[in-house]
């Protein structure tokens, strides 16, 4: 069990003092200059230490994803952080920006003298407006108290960090799309390789981390990785904010372990889910573009990386969507359907194609105007667009469909079979 | 793009300053990066929605062709590209926010206001539009109104907002249900109960 000591957020539901000296008060900027002194060796091993993971989705190893950034390099190096926030489900960067953008400022500067960085961008998704204005203000005070700047900390280093507005676009929360949408044009994934350490923003090494994956750092700098590294479990180190929506009595954003159970989670936390566990139909663990599991699964299922992996879904952004009894499943997959429909960005045709059709289809299927057969033409073509585009919203648009299908199978088809039974008694 | 209402476009001296600001964060040779600041300064200015007009001016501050400029400001959907009511009400109805009621949030909002998707009431007070997630899962359901985010809805909340707003009131933002003010549980913290 997490006790609050060990907790990082501890102004997440923004009840104390937001100001600089409120952030202070609760560790924030404490001894940042000996930090920073310890050179970008140090920080880049620590980090590597504590096991810390990307929490943006995809889980990888945020101290490697430093090491890659080139030493020797005339170009200059950026680092971007991802608070475009968009996943169906997901709201735990929206706290750290309103309520402990210190954390996040304060991570900024550390993690961009691990990676040789003298500037930073922060692109917030549009419709974050007051969440930005809440960044900047704490930016504002950073720059006032000299603690980012020409001579941050009074370190030496020269540090500046700014906030980019974005405009509405989900798919800017893919790190290439997002370095376009910086560089002024439309948000449209880069093919991979190059990689943004290599050939990032402006053509210049770049790391595109989360808002949390960079908020933790100066604590896990603070304290040590082996601190960090000792909760949860072995290669799924930590701890994580978990946001959980839907059909629980208390739905709520909540620090936690990495690995605790499921049912803890929500027990714990929430409540518990509406009506009790057995009133439990579905969950969705990781944000809209994870599978589904049923409520067998979840009966077992560890919230963590390797825990959700093995029932066949994933931890994503740790955001847990519950879906009880009352719930008609048929209908919220054909709701994700339409957003990825809507957030294709047009670029690849299975993915700006594909998630059309299955839209159209599972409307039918919704309907009950389909046939049962569709239900596997609409899993071959979900597998004709996983794995076929240049980014992974074309996976993201299939996964959650394969997932009713492997789970739910018999509801698409009491839908059809309702409604042709009504044919057939309109036939008589 | 559809067409336009509006001929010319200046920015206000002290966007002009703004602009200054926002043109300074990018490496000189880089000014196509304040696009979208600059489309986003210029709607703010311009009543919530962007003429071409004010495309114009922005292609010109950061040196493009205005091609490039309208390919950004039809991509991306926060952009207005025809006027929009002063109240502008976004509700979202992705998969946390349906499951929580959102089809009731929607309904009262058409109901009360007259008007179906994308459309504006003809007094220009109110424009309605079903969205994307906005980030605001476990204060589901909501719905954004201009800057600010409207939480924890229910049918007769949502027209409790909508009315403040038809008088012309700002309702307080944040959760409507009265048991919370952010992301909390609602029924009493069961972490970090220790105060500071």
């Amino acid at each position: 069990m997490l006790h609050d000591k060990d907790r990082i957020f501890t102004n997440i539901y923004g009840i104390h003092d937001l100001s600089l000296k409120g952030a202070q008060s609760r560790g924030d900027w404490d001894k940042t200059k000996d930090i920073i002194a310890k050179g970008r060796d140090w920080i880049v091993e620590e980090v590597k230490a504590s096991g810390l993971r990307g929490r943006g989705g995809a889980g990888f190893g945020t101290g490697m994803k430093w090491s890659f950034m080139p030493k020797e390099d005339k170009r200059p190096s950026y680092l971007v952080i991802n608070a475009d926030e968009g996943e169906p489900g997901t709201c735990k960067d929206r706290e750290i920006l309103r309520s402990e953008p210190h954390k996040l400022v304060e991570g900024a500067l550390l993690a961009s003298v691990g990676i040789g960085a003298h500037v930073c961008y922060v692109y917030v998704r549009g419709e974050f407006y007051r969440e930005a204005q809440a960044l900047q203000r704490a930016i504002d005070e950073a720059y006032e108290a000299g603690l980012i700047g020409k001579d941050a900390c009074k370190s030496g280093y020269a540090f500046d960090m700014y906030v980019h507005l974005g405009a509405g676009a989900y798919i800017c929360g893919e790190e290439s799309a997002l370095i376009e949408s910086l560089e002024g044009k439309k948000g449209q994934p880069r093919l991979k390789p190059p990689f943004p350490a290599n050939c990032g923003l402006y053509g210049c090494p770049t790391t595109v981390n989360n808002v949390e994956s960079i908020a933790v750092v100066p604590e896990i700098l603070r304290r040590g990785g082996a601190w960090f590294a000792g909760i949860g479990r072995e290669k799924n180190t930590g701890v994580k904010l978990f946001c959980i929506s839907g059909h629980v009595e208390n739905p709520c954003t909540v620090e936690e372990e990495m690995g605790i159970p499921l049912k803890e989670l929500l027990e714990k936390h929430c409540g518990g889910v509406r009506g009790g566990w057995n009133n439990l139909k579905a969950v969705i663990p990781g944000g809209s573009s994870v599978p589904m599991m049923t409520r067998a699964q979840c009966d077992v299922a560890l919230m963590d990386y390797d825990g959700l992996r093995e029932h066949g879904s994933g931890l994503g952004t740790a955001a847990v969507i519950v879906m009880d009894q009352s719930t008609d499943l048929v209908r919220a997959i054909t709701r994700l359907s339409a957003f990825y429909k809507h957030e294709s960005c047009g670029q690849c045709t299975p993915c700006r194609e594909g998630t059309g059709w299955m839209w159209r289809m599972m409307e039918r299927i919704s309907a009950g105007e389909a046939h049962v057969d569709e239900i596997d033409m609409l899993e071959n073509v979900s597998r004709r667009i996983e794995g076929h585009t240049i980014c992974a919203l074309g996976d993201a648009s299939a996964w959650p469909i394969q997932g009713l299908i492997r789970h739910f199978r018999d509801e698409m088809e009491a839908k059809i079979l309702a409604k042709a039974g009504t044919h057939a008694d309109a036939a008589e | 793009m559809s067409a336009d209402t509006q001929d010319t476009f200046a920015f206000s001296a002290e966007n002009l300053q703004q602009a200054k600001v926002i043109l300074a964060k990018y490496p000189s040779d880089r000014a196509a990066s304040a696009t979208m600041p600059l489309l986003t300064l210029a709607q703010r200015q311009n009543d919530n929605w962007l003429p071409r007009a004010a495309m114009d001016v922005v292609a010109e501050m950061v040196g493009l062709p205005p091609m490039r400029v309208y390919e950004v400001a039809t991509f991306y959907t926060m952009y207005n590209l025809k006027p929009v009511g002063k109240n502008f009400v976004q509700v979202c109805t992705n998969i946390s926010c349906l499951i929580k009621g959102s089809d009731d949030v929607f309904k009262v909002c058409k109901k009360k206001l007259g008007i179906g998707n994308g459309e504006t009431t003809p007094d220009g007070q109110f424009t309605l539009l079903e969205v994307e997630c906005l980030g605001a899962c476990v204060n589901a359901p909501m719905m954004q109104i201009n800057d600010d985010f409207y939480e924890d809805l229910s049918a007769e909340t949502t027209e409790k907002v909508l009315d403040a707003l038809a008088r012309g009131e700002t309702p307080t933002p944040g959760s409507q249900a009265g048991k919370r003010v952010g992301c909390q549980p609602a029924g009493g913290l069961t972490t970090l109960t220790g105060g500071k």
